[in-house]
């Protein structure tokens, strides 16, 4: 780039500048090539070029779409228990995880675990919980206290332990400190500068993820049903096992209501709770 | 130009404090603090004020040496200095409130240490409701009292801060540059605020402070602090031109002070 100048000085720093300007442009792409490269090896390893076979799948689902029309509700009467018992379900479940998340999360956080061994397990124990997908926990938990909703219950409790501690544990660390030195000042006790100072900060966000959490157990506890878990999901498998596809679908479309319902409500409470 | 104290309420002993990260913050200090008096800490930033000032509740711990209290004994001593921080009030500089939180409620705060861990997590008896109040009435926030402190002004909020401050029944009370953003209306009205509570509840008071003015107004002792050391140590009158070189160092004179106040700026922060 020629730029006429007068002095040597400033046109020089105006040259470097540019200079590191361009760099930086060009790792930007070259970040951009690399990932959309790693994305389309993605695409090609798993099939996702393979049209022949995605343009002879399209009729399949076509064919059990229309074998889903029109939809069957002819049965609605039974799904109401059984909807209950998925909603009964997904509320004291998310009630287990929040109860056990609030100790774990709190080791689990840099600025209110006692030491670092604390927080290594703390920290284990929420990636084992979150590793281990509800359906394995649910198959588990059947085996062990038998059918029913008990053992969705405590498959999804133990499972979200995973997922809410671990936000719960990043919302304490984000606390604002000032608060808590303003606790530690009055002579307060570790435990009351926790309880007084950190968890009123932090009660917001506890309560978006305890509504987020809540919503996605409500449509988790109808999978369950599938493990013998008990709610809506059993019937939703039992008329998948009839291949009575207009039932599945009027099922489908009950729990798409109830999904709708539940997340509108858990938005109103999070507004209540900022 | 050492202050000879008879009977001091607090007695520093070759205090030093030392950072992890080996930064001095304060050099080896001997200083003791009356009773009934307004001692300001001066100095420039990164001068230890702060440090000095939470020395004395070791919300910084001394590397060394010891902070005596009259009737208490050493803070070293954790029940000493639970019980210390107990009857200690600070004021902070960012009002260190609850936004969320209703003025009562930040206010409540101060009462903690006073109960036992699981009582806490119940409401506060309705006496402490009322003594709390009556702390708000005293910064004239009784109005204020059920809203959210992050709906309030600067100076509301410091205020606030002073009626936690007086909710702990305090024997001492520490203000850590509590007007560093505050207007100067505000700021006034809360050094004021600080002085009446020291004449009237015979409450020792430090205040930290970046403004020459206000250490003069209100101080009946000021420290000043340059590099982590005594640099001055007297009551306003004696603050000399010379003695201010020796805390902020050689001033430039009005002839500089034409610069883009970029400069001048920074320092007030």
């Amino acid at each position: 780039m020629q730029v006429v100048s007068s002095s040597d000085g400033p046109q020089q720093r105006i040259d470097d500048l540019l200079r590191k300007e361009r760099q930086g442009r060009r790792t930007t792409r070259a970040v951009i090539v690399l990932v959309s490269v790693a994305i389309l090896a993605c695409f090609w390893v798993t099939g996702m070029f393979d049209g022949d076979r995605i343009a002879e799948g399209f009729p399949a689902i076509g064919v059990m779409f229309t074998e889903m029309i029109p939809p069957d509700f002819s049965r609605w009467e039974y799904w109401i228990g059984p909807m209950i018992d998925t909603l009964a379900m997904s509320i004291a479940g998310t009630t287990m995880a929040i109860i056990l998340s609030i100790p774990v999360a709190l080791l689990a956080a840099t600025n209110t675990t006692p030491g670092p061994i604390t927080y290594k397990i703390a920290r284990l124990v929420l990636n084992t919980f979150r590793a281990i997908p509800e359906l394995i926990m649910g198959i588990v938990f059947v085996a062990a206290v038998g059918f029913g909703m008990l053992p969705g219950v405590l498959a999804l409790g133990l499972h979200s332990i995973g997922m809410v501690g671990k936000f719960f544990a990043e919302a304490i660390e984000h606390a604002h400190p000032a608060p808590v030195e303003a606790a530690q000042s009055t002579g307060a006790t570790p435990l009351q500068v926790i309880s007084h100072g950190v968890l009123p900060q932090v009660i917001p966000q506890f309560a978006d993820v305890t509504m987020y959490r809540w919503e996605y157990n409500f449509r988790a506890s109808t999978v369950m049903g599938m493990v013998g878990a008990g709610g809506i999901g059993t019937e939703l498998i039992g008329s998948l096992r009839l291949l009575d596809y207009p039932q599945v679908a009027a099922i489908m479309i009950v729990i798409l209501v109830a999904v709708t319902i539940v997340d509108s409500l858990s938005n109103y409470l999070r507004r209540y709770f900022q | 130009m050492k202050h000879q104290i008879h009977d001091p309420f607090a007695t520093l002993n070759g205090v030093e404090v030392v950072y992890p990260n080996g930064n001095v913050g304060l050099k080896p200090l001997d200083l003791s603090l009356a009773d009934n008096q307004v001692t300001v800490l001066l100095g420039p930033s990164g001068a230890g004020k702060s440090t000095l000032l939470r020395v004395l509740n070791h919300l910084v711990p001394p590397t060394s040496g010891t902070v005596t209290v009259r009737g208490a004994g050493s803070l070293t001593d954790p029940n000493v200095l639970r019980d210390h921080r107990r009857q200690t009030a600070m004021v902070f500089q960012q009002h260190h409130l609850i936004g969320r939180l209703t003025a009562l409620q930040n206010v409540l705060l101060g009462r903690l240490g006073n109960y036992p861990f699981l009582r806490t997590l119940l409401p506060m008896p309705a006496e402490e409701r009322r003594w709390a109040l009556e702390c708000l009435e005293r910064v004239g926030l009784f109005d204020r009292a059920l809203s959210r402190c992050d709906a309030m002004s600067g100076g509301q909020q410091q205020r606030v801060g002073i009626a936690r401050a007086l909710a702990q029944r305090p024997r001492l009370i520490l203000a850590d540059e509590p007007v560093a953003s505050l207007d100067p209306a505000a700021s006034e009205r809360v050094l004021g605020q600080l002085r009446t509570i020291c004449e009237e509840d015979k409450v020792p008071v430090v205040i930290s402070l970046h403004q020459l003015e206000y250490a003069r107004l209100y101080a009946d002792r000021i420290i000043g602090l340059a590099q982590g050391e005594v640099a001055f140590d007297g009551p306003p009158a004696a603050m000399t031109d010379d003695v201010l070189q020796r805390i902020y160092g050689p001033r430039k004179n009005l002839a500089v002070a034409e610069e883009p106040p970029l400069h001048s700026g920074v320092g007030g922060i």
